[in-house]
């Protein structure tokens, strides 16, 4: 199926990513009884080349989500679907790019985007020469041969979006990739997401507790509610014309009333999060 | 130049730390002489004048036994050759034994549940006592002093492997996972490389264990080696042969220290240096 198809609210033909009725629950530590419901009967679709983002306060089971998606957790109950097959164990479609620190130490920078492809199989040659162009297309034409504790940590994050990249997989995962970067690397790292995913187009899944990097990426924000047992609560479809700058977007009279819609949602939830953390 | 000056120029500061280590070993041997030398100094401790010698030898006669072992008589290299060659097996074999079992047990916890309470026990129990039954089986060759050095070193490597595998970054792993690695290529290209650091951590222990294990096989029973040479000239209560070859072993020991040393920088150059700012 070619991206062109696809219907930017996700009701396309096959959607790229679909949960249907997903609970994880997790056995509570030290208690073979006790058990703690993470999220509950999320039913989520992210449609081919759609950008999908997921808000909710923190603790809600955001990362649980993603990774019940990438196939690296298998739900309680539901049913997870990429491209319409079931995905059991690792989701092979999916690219990953994750909160923490995942680029290997001991690879340098080319290596390190090289990985993917060493893994498939693809002759070293050619995978030199794909994790080149990679590196350059994300800035670091001149970093290759650098170990990742030589560089930045916004040097490391364009690192890890060259790793997925190279892959091209239809399915992008991104669990908060920016939330340890400062404010302008962030805005700058974000336009280059953008700018490389409208490349391609591959569907996005994006998930961070920023509803302004929510809303000045997506197609789409669906607001998780708070947890235990969160499930998605709302759904905003974001109408603002692309190509966009995440930087100039924030003061546009339409982004400020989608803010403030969602906003309105999001802030019961927020506040019932950090209620629920203070007792714990 | 006043004294003053004088000092200020050759007082001890990093530059001129080996030129200060040296002199310090100087100091140590001339401090010997003096208190060991016949006649040098009036007796205070012992009935007469060549009993200090004789209980704590003399380091112009144990450097002249050096001199003939390596130059003169040149009679040490195949005592030496055999000691360095039961200490380089041990710790190869017990090297790829603790790495194999180590990766083994790190990554089925099953085994490791079910082999904890022995490799307890094995490494707690003293296994130098184990000599006089390694040369029952293996002979007063070669055999039986590797075997004990195999012992020694194998818990120190399996222990450091173990810890190195648990302590593998989560984020990593499952980075490694969506990038496609199989389990085999999991093994090869992030449980090894990052057991690596913590397994030549260890390296430096074990490497002087596996001296230990040669020397003390060889102590217990042998017709050849560094450690026969001590037990002989025990025997005869020649204490300055005795010092040579306490001296002869423990440089290279030292030397053998280097080497893992300098193999420990070239492989781990991804690491991290404490400190890459220079003073200028």
């Amino acid at each position: 199926m070619t991206n062109a198809n696809a219907q930017a609210d996700g009701s396309g033909a096959i959607p790229a990513l679909e949960l249907a009725g997903v609970t994880c629950r997790f056995a509570a530590r030290g208690s073979a009884h006790a058990s703690y419901t993470a999220v509950s009967g999320v039913d989520l679709r992210v449609g081919a080349g759609e950008f999908v983002s997921v808000v909710g306060p923190t603790g809600c089971g955001k990362s649980t989500v993603l990774n019940v998606a990438a196939g690296l957790l298998a739900p309680s109950s539901g049913d997870v679907r990429c491209f319409g097959h079931a995905v059991e164990g690792v989701n092979r479609r999916a690219g990953y790019m994750f909160q923490a620190e995942s680029l290997m130490p001991w690879r340098t920078a080319s290596a390190n985007v090289m990985a993917g492809l060493e893994f498939r199989g693809v002759p070293e040659a050619q995978a030199r020469e794909q994790a080149k162009e990679w590196l350059a297309r994300v800035g670091l034409g001149g970093f290759g041969e650098r170990y990742p504790h030589q560089l930045s940590g916004g040097m490391r994050k364009r690192v890890s979006l060259a790793q997925t990249l190279v892959l091209e997989p239809d399915l992008i995962l991104m669990d908060e990739p920016f939330s340890a970067l400062d404010v302008q690397t962030r805005a700058l790292m974000e336009n280059e997401l953008l700018a490389l995913w409208s490349a391609r187009r591959p569907a996005v899944l994006f998930i961070t507790h920023d509803l302004d990097e929510a809303i000045a990426l997506s197609d789409r924000v669906v607001v998780l509610s708070a947890g235990p047992a969160s499930r998605p609560m709302g759904e905003f479809t974001i109408h603002l014309e692309r190509p966009r700058d995440v930087a100039e977007i924030r003061t546009s009279p339409e982004f400020v009333a989608l803010h403030r819609a969602i906003w309105e949602v999001l802030r019961d939830e927020v506040l019932k999060g950090y209620r629920q953390q203070l007792a714990a | 130049m006043t004294t003053n000056s004088l000092w200020q120029h050759i007082k001890p500061r990093v530059g001129r730390l080996v030129f200060w280590q040296l002199a310090l070993l100087l100091l140590m041997f001339v401090l010997w002489h003096v208190l060991t030398a016949p006649g040098l100094l009036p007796n205070v401790m012992f009935d007469n004048d060549r009993q200090a010698a004789f209980f704590f030898g003399q380091p112009l006669e144990v450097l002249g036994r050096i001199a003939h072992w390596f130059v003169l008589d040149a009679d040490i290299y195949p005592h030496l050759a055999v000691t360095l060659l039961e200490t380089v097996l041990a710790f190869g074999i017990g090297t790829v034994l603790g790495l194999g079992f180590g990766l083994w047990l790190a990554l089925s916890p099953l085994a490791a549940a079910l082999a904890e309470p022995y490799i307890k026990a094995a490494n707690s129990m003293p296994r130098v006592i184990l000599a006089p039954i390694f040369a029952v089986w293996f002979g007063l060759g070669v055999a039986s002093k590797v075997a004990l050095g195999v012992t020694l070193v194998f818990f120190i490597v399996f222990f450091n492997v173990y810890q190195g595998v648990k302590e593998v970054s989560p984020t990593v792993l499952a980075s490694a996972r969506m990038l496609g690695a199989t389990q085999r290529q999991l093994l090869r290209h992030v449980y090894l490389p990052s057991a690596t650091s913590w397994v030549f951590s260890s390296l430096h222990t074990s490497v002087g264990l596996a001296f230990v294990g040669a020397v003390v096989g060889e102590y217990l029973g042998s017709s050849r080696g560094v450690g026969y040479l001590i037990l002989q000239a025990e025997g005869a209560f020649d204490i300055n042969t005795v010092m040579a070859g306490i001296l002869v072993l423990t440089v290279f020991a030292l030397a053998l220290d280097a080497l893992v040393g300098a193999l420990e920088r070239r492989l781990l150059t991804w690491q991290p240096k404490t400190a890459e700012a220079e003073k200028l």
